[in-house]
């Protein structure tokens, strides 16, 4: 479990920005960061890492204290064995792939651990290429992979999926989930994508001006109820047609265009470029508007 | 023809440059990466030579050096290291004359890395000397070969301050430059001529072949 009181003041571009957080993630959870950027959320998982120190305040993990402002504790970022994916991959463009992984093992490591994460993020036949030559989706691949193979109790994932176009963003989305379920991980992720969001992540902290505005799931904050159906299509409205009583309504969800039936009040409430999600039912498709 | 000038020539520009390579990458990383205030200070000197006539380098080094001065009597006394009109004072004083040839490529390789790749290691457990050898040295070859190269001909074509605190002793302090000078003085112009000539095609070949590997050219040549 990770508890996390901090205060940092961040030099900003129009002025000082106060970020002021207190947040605590179960075991295992999946939790997102959603903000605009310069909210500080890049900020936090630095922080989070050791790569910045907070002002003030305490981050525990597992009842081990990583900093503490009082007593003077702040173990380097060496020392609190973290996977971080970067922004930009930050694949070390001296070594191939599989010398990047094999790069991140620790001291007293045996290296069985390369070959099942290479099979399990299915980068066999990338091994052996340099970073300089793979495709955005590639390099975010092997820039998973590499951040597992330290066997890290917290991963940390700032904006993994921003860079890639949607079909292998939905792919990276299911490799994230797998690594997760195979190496039980507590995992924090940086994303703006509302679908995305909702697919992944167990909680959402919403971020603005260095503050949590909204805690909860992702249907609590972004839909404002908790949906009970299994299927959730999000997307966003292209059109909305009247037709006589009847009211249609075309939706990009993902990369698919899909028309849909819908009640007058429903109608009334949308309008054109509104995040929706859709729950598929019997007779009838819900439409929840995303906040 | 003597080829004793060419060959102190040489010898000095080969231990400078090595010893050059030692101390430039430490103060190259620390000036990359450091916030201190002193840096400007420091930056301000390393760039100094590139500006200063050496003649003026020279003539300090002469007045600190002298065994008639405190320092250079401690240093004469104390070490029996005598500086002036030596080689040991004229590596010294190329050292300090090519610094900024070796320490501002090194710089701006430690400056073109992103930040992440130096973090992604720290964020593995890698300690900063680790760091250092793997990953930051070898992604500025480059950098590296331009500020040994660059430093190397440097300290061929030094004169004002070898002449200062070297003078002209043959075997000794009498490197090219200045037995081209001499040469000259002497009227053997064909002499001169010879000693200019080899300085001419071996500096050129250097840069040359320095501009070759970094431009990729020999890669694609082998390819």
């Amino acid at each position: 479990m990770i508890q996390l009181d901090i205060h940092k003041t961040l030099k900003a571009v129009n002025g000082n920005m106060d970020l002021q957080l207190n947040l605590e993630v179960q075991k295992g959870q999946l939790v997102t960061l959603y903000g605009d950027s310069g909210a500080g959320k890049t900020s936090t998982l630095r922080m989070l890492s050791g790569l910045l120190k907070p002002d003030s305040g305490y981050i525990k993990v597992n009842d081990t204290v990583w900093f503490d402002s009082e007593t003077k504790i702040n173990l380097s970022p060496q020392q609190r064995n973290i996977g971080y994916v970067f922004q930009d991959y930050a694949l070390f463009p001296n070594m191939t792939v599989r010398q990047n992984l094999e790069f991140a093992l620790q001291s007293n490591q045996d290296n069985t651990i390369i070959p099942d994460i290479i099979d399990i993020i299915e980068i066999g036949e990338l091994q052996h290429r340099s970073p300089n030559t793979l495709s955005g989706g590639q390099k975010q691949r092997v820039a998973l992979a590499r951040a597992l193979v330290q066997q890290p109790k917290l991963l940390l994932l700032d904006e993994p999926l921003a860079a890639l176009d949607i079909n292998i963003r939905l792919k990276l989305q299911d490799y994230i989930l797998k690594v997760r379920r195979e190496y039980d991980l507590t995992t924090i992720l940086i994303s703006h994508d509302i679908s995305e969001i909702i697919k992944l992540s167990d909680v959402v902290f919403v971020i603005e001006e260095g503050r949590i505005i909204k805690r909860g799931t992702p249907e609590e904050v972004f839909i404002g109820t908790n949906i009970s159906n299994d299927l959730k299509l999000v997307g966003e409205v292209l059109k909305i047609e009247n037709k006589g009583s009847e009211y249609t309504i075309t939706a990009l969800v993902q990369a698919n265009i899909i028309t849909i039936p819908i009640n007058a009040s429903e109608a009334e409430k949308l309008k054109t470029g509104d995040k929706i999600v859709i729950t598929p039912k019997e007779f009838h498709s819900k439409i929840h508007k995303v906040n | 023809m003597n080829w004793e000038p060419l060959l102190l020539t040489f010898k000095l520009a080969a231990v400078t440059t090595a010893i050059l390579a030692l101390v430039s990458i430490p103060l190259a990383y620390w000036l990359s990466h450091s916030k201190s205030k002193l840096k400007p200070v420091i930056e301000t000197l390393v760039s100094m030579p590139l500006v200063l006539p050496p003649t003026v380098l020279g003539f300090y080094f002469l007045i600190a050096f002298s065994p008639n001065n405190a320092f250079g009597n401690w240093l004469n006394e104390w070490l029996g290291i005598k500086l002036v009109f030596s080689f040991g004072g004229l590596v010294i004083a190329s050292i300090l004359y090519s610094l900024p040839f070796m320490v501002h490529p090194i710089q701006s390789g430690f400056s073109s890395l992103p930040k992440s790749l130096t973090e992604a290691a720290y964020v593995m457990g890698k300690s900063k000397l680790v760091t250092l050898q793997k990953v930051l040295l070898p992604n500025i070859k480059t950098s590296l070969l331009t500020g040994i190269v660059l430093a190397f001909a440097h300290t061929i074509g030094e004169f004002g301050v070898v002449l200062m605190i070297g003078g002209s002793i043959p075997g000794k302090t009498k490197v090219a430059s200045i037995a081209i000078y001499d040469e000259v003085e002497a009227l053997n112009y064909d002499t001169a001529n010879y000693y200019s000539l080899i300085l001419f095609i071996i500096t050129f070949s250097i840069l040359l072949i320095v501009y070759l590997i970094n431009g990729g050219y020999l890669k694609r040549f082998w390819k």
